[in-house]
């Protein structure tokens, strides 16, 4: 081999990589040299290989490709100078992991260095396994690292420990083997090998109860005893950190006693004396020393109650809250967010400097702070945390904004002593913070205010003078907007005026004068200036003198380009014109809202996913059922009204009108008019009017219910008009914003399935575990009848939140399938929303076969990963 | 009911790896966002290894002066410091001893320091092959090998004068080849 072939030394490829201005050049430099790194493996050179795997491995490092040296390493690693192997293990580190095959190609070359003369060739090889073993290799090798625990030489023998932890994590049986050797390192006087041997008996503790059991019989004094020495040892310069002997080992020692302490009395009694020892004594000016007192603290906190001891470490924990270094306060709050579950009431004691910590200027420690604070709320001290994190919020950072906003709502939701109190709570977030409360929030506080019937004067009274001073909060627009329209009123008349309130005078056209500036500020969203337009509409009959005025701004609206707003107030300018009659009670106050059935649908879960359980349809007499409910009948206060017959059925063309519909036997067919039907069908089923002539064209609508009330789909179709029923009756009010927006959509989903004239499907709860639940509702484009569109909704059955879901469906070849993003991939803990996922099926056997699906469903809880998968074969069969 | 036929699963993000290790990974990178070491503990596929290169030095690079040392990160910790131009970061579980891996990141520097004298950047750069094996002898597998410096600084030292001693020997048959070529 010509010596001067292989190109350039290391130091100078560092150095022409350096020097490269551009990315391109520095690819160009890095071209050349992998060229010739190939071609020297080629040609099986073996003067430079060693210098060819180094700067294969600076090339890696800067993230190129280097797949092509891995063989090199191993033949370095077969070599049989010390140099090369030292390279080739350092190679086989960097560039392979073990989940490669290469890797096991090693494993003989590695058992011949384990048993090599030279102890440093040794030293290599138990690095190298140590570091990237597989459970294979850990399996074959582990009769020599076993061996080399009582090597003559330290240095192989505290490598050699470290090994075995890689090893019996890997094949945990191995445990057992490795119990005597690693108790008699904990005699060992060679601060390396009793680190790692500490460390190693408290990896066999996690695997083995057995192992646990042994060192708690025969260690605990021992390991006493040596933290005692190391404590009180005197100065010694090899192994001092800021003036304390080897901190490194104090924490293993520390973590050993907590585990072998932790649930065994006798054991924690034992080393009770030299925690409280290390706890008062140790210097806590220094890092090192902290690092100590934070395990010290942690081991207190886990072992057997000894309730001085707890004061003791709590008080460290205090200690570390007011110190001056960012990094303790942090440790400091994490720790205390674990004590918490040991002893509350202690924690407690530290609340103020908790509540300063949240307004640190450190993001992590802000978050933390939170979270404790969050924790330490209860029933009797929400009204002033609450307080302090509201002020808080006025002064907070935007990024913490949110954060902070929605652990202010859940508190005030849990914690709430009574309603006003929420509602005042609720109306200063929403002022300070509106725009990053989440939809489900100011949901429910509509529902809370529309329960709290003596508070809705207060209420809109104090919304308005929010609204008055600024309208950037768009959530807090929201809910002044509906209010005004529900209860404008009592705004105008200072009806139930509380005693603490200051009076007001609003005039009928102020209160107008709001809804306009919310309908016509640019800033605001579509569904806010919806909203205004519905409260507007109700504000026209509560206010006649205005009802003009009103008008002119709806009508304003009718040329607008937005399809919603556009359609809105044509409709609504409609009814103002031509069904004078009958506005009074289309416009009447929403019932009280429920709050069960809220809950159940909040977080855009499906018209179908409305449990049955809440919505009883219930024969009547033409055969439609009715939603026994009554927020839906009541909306039009027909149910209880013994309204004469003209008003109902000119009712029943307002209606019509209301949503646009043209019955007209000529334009039913089209595609465009379907979804109105389908509307008429709802309010025809609302209005009990299913005889009345106006409406005989849409019969056979009827035709579809009654004929389908004999197989199985009803219940879900009746629930599922019964529900878009109650959307579309809420349509005149904002309550369901989820129905305000998705009105065509959800008009339009049941189209589809009325458009086969064909069965409804019934939805299906395709999986359901212990900790989760998945809905699947189908529906299909007509005409087409190989494809089904799934929508998936999943509920967390259990009390944690879950993170990074991940929902994924396999299908047979016959199928054909595909996966709409999720809705989110955050689910929240006990039903208290959902995900949803639109699953577009393809059955190409259609009619042949039917559809099967397997799932797997991935989040992570607690910081744990789950997984849970399955099958589905109960599809309906004609899908 | 066909159930046999090709059963793909379509995954959309590579699986989760594993958490087993005391400290998952070690990165030094300096302050333009170079990566100068990366030690991987925990298994990380390539791709995953780019990206959390790429998330952390974006998260870490634009930290400011006086926060604390860690940072909350997919569910781990990462506790990192800055010696001169040069970000050390460890990567560990949530419920891990944060100040104890700034005392193994100073213990670490500290053993640079005595084996470069004084050490700087461009040290490790050009020896990068060296800071490896430096770290080599404090951790193994993720776990704390060595509590002291001079041990440590013993023990690489002894293995470079055996790379030495080798080097000459080599150096010696090369200058037989020239002498043998120029003949």
């Amino acid at each position: 081999m010509n010596p001067f072939s292989s190109g350039t030394r290391l130091r100078d490829m560092i150095r022409a990589i350096r020097a490269c201005k551009t990315a391109a050049e520095e690819r160009a430099v890095v071209r050349k040299e992998c060229a010739a790194i190939r071609a020297a493996i080629n040609e099986n050179d073996q003067d430079y290989r060693h210098r060819n795997l180094a700067k294969l491995m600076f090339i890696h490092m800067l993230g190129y490709p280097t797949h092509f040296g891995q063989m090199e390493c191993l033949k370095l690693i077969a070599s049989t100078g010390f140099p090369e192997k030292r390279i080739g293990y350092l190679g086989l580190m960097l560039l392979l992991d073990e989940r490669q095959e290469v890797l096991m190609l090693v494993t003989n070359s590695l058992k011949q260095d384990l048993n090599h003369s030279n102890q440093y060739i040794v030293g290599l090889a138990l690095c190298a396994l140590g570091n990237i073993s597989s459970a294979e290799m850990a399996r074959d090798l582990a009769p020599d690292v076993e061996r080399l625990l009582q090597f003559r030489d330290p240095n192989i023998r505290k490598k050699a420990a470290l090994c075995s932890i890689r090893i019996i994590k890997k094949v945990p049986d191995l445990a057992e083997n490795f119990m005597n050797p690693a108790s008699s390192l904990l005699k060992e006087k060679h601060h390396g090998v009793l680190i790692t041997g500490v460390q190693l008996c408290t990896d066999l503790c996690k695997v083995s109860s057995e192992a646990l059991e042994y060192f708690r019989e025969n260690c605990i004094e021992g390991l006493v005893k040596t933290l005692r020495d190391i404590a009180n040892s005197p100065y010694s310069p090899e192994y001092d950190i800021a003036g304390i002997t080897d901190p490194f080992l104090h924490i293993r020692l520390l973590k050993l006693l907590r585990i072998l302490g932790q649930g065994d009395a006798d054991a924690s009694d034992c080393m009770t004396d030299i925690l409280a020892q290390v706890a008062s004594r140790t210097e806590s000016n220094k890092n090192a020393g902290n690092a100590i007192l934070y395990e010290c603290v942690e081991t207190i906190m886990s072992i057997e109650d000894n309730g001085g001891l707890r004061v003791l470490a709590i008080n460290i924990l205090g200690r570390f809250l007011s110190n001056r270094d960012n990094n303790i306060r942090y440790v400091g709050l994490n720790m205390l967010m674990k004590a918490i579950m040991v002893d509350a009431k202690a924690v407690q004691r530290h609340r103020a400097t908790i509540l300063e910590c949240v307004k640190d200027s450190d993001a992590s420690i802000q978050k933390r702070a939170l979270e404790l604070v969050y924790l330490l709320v209860n029933e009797s001290n929400v009204k002033p945390l609450t307080k302090e994190l509201i002020e808080y919020l006025e002064v907070s950072d935007q990024e913490f904004k949110g954060d902070i906003t929605a652990k202010i709502c859940s508190l005030v939701e849990k914690f709430s002593p009574a309603k006003i109190w929420y509602i005042d709570q609720m109306l200063k977030v929403l002022s300070e913070a509106g725009n990053f409360v989440k939809d489900e929030v100011w949901h429910a506080l509509i529902i809370v205010i529309s329960n709290a019937s003596d508070l809705h004067g207060y209420t809109v009274r104090a919304l308005y003078r929010v609204l008055q001073a600024s309208t950037e909060q768009e959530s807090l627009v929201r809910v002044a907007v509906w209010c005004v329209g529900e209860y404008g009123d009592m705004l105008v008349n200072n009806v139930g005026m509380l005693d603490i309130e200051e009076p007001i005078t609003v005039t009928e056209s102020d209160a107008v004068d709001a809804m306009e500036v919310a309908i016509k500020c640019q800033r605001l969203g579509l569904t806010t200036k919806a909203m205004a337009l519905i409260a507007l509409f109700k504000l026209s009959s509560r206010f006649p003198s205005c009802s003009e005025r009103i008008k002119d701004i709806i009508v304003q609206n009718k040329r607008s380009l937005v399809l919603e707003l556009q359609q809105r107030s044509i409709e609504i300018s409609c009814i103002l014109q031509k069904h004078q009659n009958i506005r009074s009670a289309l416009v009447e106050r929403m019932p009280i809202l429920d709050e069960k059935t809220f809950s159940g649908r909040k977080a855009g879960s499906l018209p179908t996913a409305v449990s049955t359980s809440s919505i009883i349809p219930c024969n009547l007499p033409n055969g439609i059922g009715k939603p026994a409910a009554a927020p839906i009948g009541d909306l039009l206060d027909l149910s209880s009204d013994d309204a004469p017959p003209a008003p109902v059925s000119s009712g029943g063309d307002f209606l019509q009108d209301l949503l646009g519909v043209d019955l007209s036997p000529a334009s039913a067919p089209s595609g465009t008019s379907q979804s109105p039907k389908t509307g008429t069908d709802v309010l025809l089923d609302l209005l009990s009017i299913g005889t009345s002539p106006s409406v005989q064209s849409s019969s056979s609508a009827i035709d579809i219910l009654s004929s389908s009330h004999d197989n199985k789909a009803p219940v879900a179709n009746l629930n599922g008009l019964a529900s878009h029923s109650s959307l579309s009756a809420n349509a005149t009010s904002p309550a369901s914003s989820a129905g305000m927006m998705d009105l065509l959509d959800g008009t339009g989903a049941i189209t589809q399935k009325h458009e086969e004239n064909g069965p409804a499907y019934p939805s299906l709860v395709a999986y359901e575990s212990s900790t989760l639940r998945m809905t699947f509702n189908f529906s299909r484009q007509p005409g087409n009848l190989q494809t089904t569109f799934i929508q998936a909704t999943f509920t967390n059955l259990s009390p944690n939140v879950y993170n990074d879901f991940l929902f994924q469906a396999a299908v047979p070849k016959f199928l054909q399938l595909h996966l709409d993003p999720a809705s989110s991939n955050t689910l929240p803990a006990s039903g208290n929303g959902s995900i949803t996922q639109c699953l577009k099926v393809t059955n190409t056997q259609h009619g042949k076969k039917s559809l099967v699906m397997r799932i797997r469903i991935a989040y992570k809880t607690n910081d744990k990963d789950a997984l849970e998968e399955g099958q589905i074969n109960n599809f309906p069969r004609d899908l | 009911m066909e159930t046999h036929g090709c059963v793909v699963f379509f995954f959309f993000f590579s699986r989760p790896c594993v958490r087993e290790r005391r400290i998952h990974f070690v990165l030094l990178i300096s302050r333009q966002g170079k990566v100068r070491l990366t030690k991987w503990y925990s298994t990380y596929s390539k791709k995953e290894r780019s990206k959390v290169l790429r998330e952390l030095s974006g998260v870490i690079l634009t930290r400011g002066p006086r926060l604390c040392n860690f940072v909350e990160w997919r569910g781990l910790k990462v506790v990192y410091k800055r010696y001169a131009s040069l970000y050390f970061c460890m990567c560990i579980d949530p419920d891990g001893n944060e100040l104890e891996i700034l005392e193994i990141i100073h213990h670490y520097v500290e053993v640079l320091d005595r084996y470069f004298g004084s050490v700087c950047e461009l040290d490790l750069i050009y020896n990068f092959h060296k800071a490896y094996y430096i770290l080599d002898e404090i951790l193994i597998s993720g776990e704390l090998q060595e509590s002291s410096k001079r041990t440590v600084v013993r023990s690489v030292a002894a293995q470079d004068s055996l790379v030495e001693a080798a080097k000459e020997q080599t150096g010696s048959t090369i200058s037989n080849i020239i002498a043998h070529a120029a003949k």
